[in-house]
Parts: structure tokens; sequence; C-alpha cells
């Protein structure tokens, strides 16, 4: 199955008007139709920038180079036109915050009939009818009492839902959720991505989570993505990813959770901070907060490895070189 | 909703109260219009008389009493000067005032608000930097000097219009210039900044992730919301509309309510001059409750908070 998405090489420079700085360093990455990938990283690694990379979001600071491949067509420099017809209609894209990201000004059934209008022409009857059919299937109650309802005039996790529906009014291929329920509390998050999932499945709908909680892309996603400083250090399958970390990073991450089942034990914090994307070490960039580190880490950015089929680590001393792969259970 | 608008209403009387006693505290106690108007060498009795045909001669707080009960009764008071009522005095001069100012503020709308919204869509481009180098240039330049700049390149080198007078229409024209170009600066410059706050929220750029047109974002999406401050500083130019070109007036002779006021000052004419900032007042005041109002009209969310009771 060719992939509905591919991300090639992809890098974003921001021009701050002073000096230009390097915040995506290539990027591949694919996404095939139906599919769930996870991206994790902490903030300011770039997850999201890529995806708004991607869609052309960036604004005119932004700078993109390297390839994104819509079912083989190019996004990156190509026209607004092609753009704007693919937003929304082919790739959706949720976001953190759903309350601010709902027009405060505009009821939310406007909001979604806008949506419809734009990508399946609906207007009037069938589009009110529509919008309530979405509303109810992302679970809001009475949706037709809600649909003359402003945004702050519903719960964050309802103003989620309703983004959700938004979204899924153009029918995507493949639905961007950026940090979905990072503003929503516990109970609420899981009914939400339970709610995303259910849609996958019965939409086929590709979907590429991003999110700093590794727990949450480890339920929800086939396969995982792990971010650093601007450029992907490991990728595997979900069980792969969590079972056999090979990238030091990837594997400090894990420590620094706890086990549910495990013994207690003290989290090990990765020493050390993110480095600024404007003083980034030559080489690694994980190489001075890395306990594997050696001359050659810094001497120069690790290439990718293939170290079984489907898993791919940039480092020169994955866990299994090393001799000290632990095999964790798989939650 | 009725309730925040009646305690609206009462904040504005209680406005125009003040504004009254203000002005009369303030104008018995800069100088005796007795001796102003009949002159130092006027024979006392003659001085007298004039103190007690004016109410002069009574203690402050009676004629401050005669006074609010007169204006509740909708009586203003006759000039010291004609002895004509002050409200047609200064009525008969509103319509001169409003043949500067509405023109004026309708350039300060049709110049400031374009220029804003275009300089905003192109921040820190050439097109942005040269419309707010305008813009500064345009509000700290005084009045009286913009004014005196226009008359000395369209009226003393080129000739094409009068300095001064009301004559024609053509002598409205730089006073028009002079009012509109100052608050079109002024409006550029807060609907730039209104507008890129605006277009830094998470729902713009949802908006264009859901695949609307750059164009519809802006005005679908990002205009609405940055009417709201914007809605502000227009309310602060509606209010000045009745006395908002005291300066302008001056400089160009035209015979409207700020000049009435000027020579009402200097001559002590208090029952004109009380009428004249009691009509600044309710215009500010009305001005002020047509922007509660629209506030609540744009922002869904004032709405909400109103109808809770706030």
């Amino acid at each position: 199955m060719g992939a509905l998405v591919a991300l090639s090489g992809l890098t974003v420079d921001f021009d701050t008007g002073k000096r230009v700085v390097r915040a995506l360093h290539g990027v591949d990455l694919s996404v095939a139709r139906g599919e769930a990938v996870g991206l994790v990283g902490e903030s300011g690694s770039g997850k999201s920038v890529t995806w708004l990379a991607a869609l052309g979001l960036l604004g005119g600071r932004a700078r993109i180079g390297g390839s994104v491949q819509l079912d083989g067509t190019e996004l990156v420099g190509a026209p607004v036109r092609v753009l704007e017809a693919m937003r929304g209609k082919r790739i959706a894209m949720i976001f953190q915050d759903p309350a601010s990201s709902l027009n405060p000004v505009h009821r939310i059934g406007r909001q979604i009939n806008e949506a419809l209008a734009l990508h399946r022409g609906l207007t009037g009857a069938a589009a009110r009818a529509e919008t309530l059919r979405l509303l109810d299937r992302v679970g809001i109650p009475a949706a037709a009492r809600r649909l003359d309802d402003y945004p702050h005039q519903l719960s964050g996790g309802q103003n989620q839902r309703v983004m959700i529906a938004m979204a899924l009014a153009g029918e995507p291929d493949l639905l961007i959720a950026d940090e979905p329920t990072t503003a929503l509390d516990a109970t609420i998050q899981a009914q939400i991505l339970a709610l995303l999932g259910e849609l996958r499945r019965d939409g086929n709908m590709a979907m590429v989570l991003i999110s700093h909680d590794l727990g949450v892309v480890a339920e929800n996603c086939d396969r995982v993505a792990v971010m650093y400083a601007g450029r992907i250090v490991e990728e595997a399958s979900a069980d792969r990813l969590f079972g056999a970390p090979q990238h030091p990073y990837t594997q400090g991450l894990l420590d620094a959770l706890p086990d549910l089942d495990g013994p207690r034990r003290r989290l090990a914090a990765i020493p050390g901070t993110v480095p600024e994307p404007t003083r980034l070490p030559p080489g690694c960039a994980f190489a001075p907060r890395c306990p594997h580190a050696e001359a050659a880490c810094v001497a120069a950015v690790p290439t990718f490895h293939l170290l079984t089929p489907g898993h791919r680590a940039a480092c020169l001393k994955p866990a299994a070189s090393r001799g000290m792969a632990r095999e964790r259970a798989v939650a | 909703m009725l309730r925040y608008f009646l305690s609206r209403l009462l904040r504005a009387v209680l406005t125009i109260v003040a504004v009254v006693t203000f002005a009369f505290v303030v104008l018995r106690l800069s100088g005796d219009p007795a001796l102003l108007i009949m002159s130092v060498d006027a024979p006392p009795e003659a001085v007298e008389a004039f103190r007690a045909a004016w109410g002069l001669d009574r203690p402050v707080w009676e004629q401050y009493l005669r006074y609010f009960v007169q204006v509740a009764q909708g009586n203003l008071g006759q000039s010291m000067r004609d002895g004509r009522p002050a409200l047609t005095v200064v009525m008969e001069r509103v319509p001169e005032t409003l043949a500067l100012t509405l023109p004026a503020f309708a350039m300060k709308l049709l110049i400031g608000i374009p220029a804003g919204i275009y300089a905003a869509l192109n921040r820190n481009r050439l097109a942005d930097r040269l419309t707010m180098v305008i813009s500064v240039a345009g509000f700290t330049v005084p009045s009286f000097v913009l004014a005196l700049i226009l008359v000395l390149i369209f009226a003393v080198n080129l000739g094409w219009l009068p300095s001064g007078g009301a004559e024609s229409w053509r002598h409205a024209i730089l006073p028009v210039i002079t009012l509109g170009l100052s608050g079109a600066a002024i409006l550029a410059r807060f609907t730039r900044s209104a507008m890129l706050e605006v277009l830094g929220q998470p729902y713009i750029r949802a908006a264009s992730a859901k695949g609307l047109p750059w164009r519809r974002v802006v005005t679908d999406h990002a205009l609405p919301n940055a009417a709201i401050p914007t809605v502000t500083i227009i309310g602060f130019m509606v209010g000045s509309l009745v006395a908002g070109a005291v300066v302008v007036e001056s400089v160009f002779s035209w015979p409207g309510v700020g000049r009435l006021l000027v020579v009402a000052v200097s001559n002590r004419d208090l029952a004109i001059v009380q009428t004249i900032l009691l009509l600044v007042a309710m215009t500010m005041v009305c001005a002020n409750l047509i922007v509660d109002m629209l506030y609540g009209w744009i922002d869904p969310r004032l709405r909400t908070a109103r109808a809770a009771g706030g």
C-alpha cells in the first residue's frame, strides 16, 4: 500500500528578520491510509511545526524545503489554491486548545456549516441536517439546541468535539490531531481519544496523533515517531518502540514514566534541557544529554540505522549495539 | 439585558450631573462675569444691577440649585452677551460644526480602517512600515500645525483653496482634511494593532486549516473580532463630533460650536459655556452608551455575561 502522505527531507526555517533559524532539519515520515501514527517529543521538538508546514499554515516567516506528497501531489511550493483545496478536505487538523481554536463571535453551527459549504457544497437545510448529524456523531448531547451556541457556552471537551465535527465535515483522508487532549481533564481526554479511534476505524481515516504524552500515543497508535530538536530520532511500530526502544532519548523518555505494574522505583529524569534551535550542538543534538555519547556522536549528525524492518533510529550507539536492550513489557 | 441598559443609563445621567456641577464651580471660581461684561470702569450701581439681574448676587449654592432646576426643566439660561436663550445660540452653531466633523468622521473611517487592515495584513513589509510612518506623523503633529501647513500649501502657495471663513463648501475642505487626517491616523494604528492581535489567535489558523481562502479568513473570522476594540475608539470619535473641532475652527475662523466656546470662555458668558459643556457631555455619554450596546451585539461573550446580570 502506497503512502497517503509522504514527508521527505522536510525542513523549516524561520526568518526572524535578524537571522534565519532552522526549526526542522529534514523530516522523513509517511502515513498510510487508515493508519494511526504517533508523533512524540518535548515541546519545541518540531512535532506541530512538521504538520503545520505540510499544510502550509506557518505563514510568511517560514521557509519550507523538502517534499510533502499527498497521493503523489507535491504540496511544498504548491499554489495557494491547491493548498486551500487540500486543507480540511484531504487533510484536516484539530488543535490543542479547542476553546480558542473556535471563533468566539460565531455560533458553532455556523462554523461547521462553513466547512460543509466549502467542501461538500451543502447549504441551508441540508447543511443544517448534516451539522446535526456530525454533532451527534461526535457525542454532543441535544445537538439541535447546541447549534446556536457560541464556543464560550460549551465546555472544553465539547468544544473539542465541535472541532472534531468540523474536521469530519470535509470527510478527510487524514486527521492531524495536535495535542487534542492536552487542555482537557483526564476523563474527557479518554473520551475524546476513544472517539477519535472510533471515527478513524469507521471512516478508514488515517490519523497523526501529536502528543508529548507517551501513554496516549502507546494506546492509540500503530506506529510512533519520536522527535528531538527538529529531527525524528526513532521510528517503529508502537509495540516495538515501547518494548525495545533503541535511541537513548526514547529510552530516557520511557524511564521517566512510572511503571504501573513493575516494582516501585525512582523515576529517571533526562539530565539537561532541550537545546535552543539557535544553539544546536554539532553532531547529534542529544549528545550533550546522552549517557552513551562518544566522540563520534559530536562529530557528525548520525544517520538512520534500520535495526529491524520498520524500526529505525538515528543513533551511533543504539541499545541493541550496546548489548543492553532491555525488553520492556508492553502495556 | 434591560437591567444592564438601565444601570448604564443611570451612570450616564450621573456623569452629566457631575459635568454640569464641575462646569458651574470652575466658571464661578474663575472671575466675576459682571466686571468682565460691564468692564471695570462701569458705575458700581450698574454692576450691582447686572449681578441682581443674573442672580449673581445670591450665594453660590443657591445659584447652583437654581441653575440645576432650570437645566432639569430644559432652560439653560440666556447668553449674557446678547440675552438670547443659550440653547438657541449654541444650537445654531451645531450644524456648522457638524458640516466639518461629519465629513471628517467619514474620512477617518474610510481611510483609517482600511489602512490599518492593510498594514496588519502586510506586517513588517514596506507597505506596513510606510503606512505606520504616515500614521505616526499624522497623530503626533498637532492639528493647528497641520492646519497651518495645509494653509501654507493650498491657500498661500497654490492659491487653490481659501485659508479661512465659511462662505462656501470650498472653505470646508481644509478644515475637514485637517480633522480627518489626524483621526484617520489614530484609527489606522488602532485597527492595525487590533488586527494583529486577532491574526495571532488560534482560531485564525484553525479557519485556514479548515480550507477557507485567506480572503475569507480575514473577512469572516478576523474582522468581526478586530471590530471589538476598534469600536471603542470610533465611539470616542462620535463623542467628539460636536466639540472636537475647537482648535481647527479657531484656525480656520469657522463659526462652529468650538469657536463659540472659545469666545464664550474669554467673555465669561457662563450660560453659553455651560450649555456647550452639557451638550458635549451628552454626546460623549450617548456615544458611550451606543458603544456599550454595540459591544453586546458584536461580542457574544459579553452578551452572555450581561444576561447573567453582569
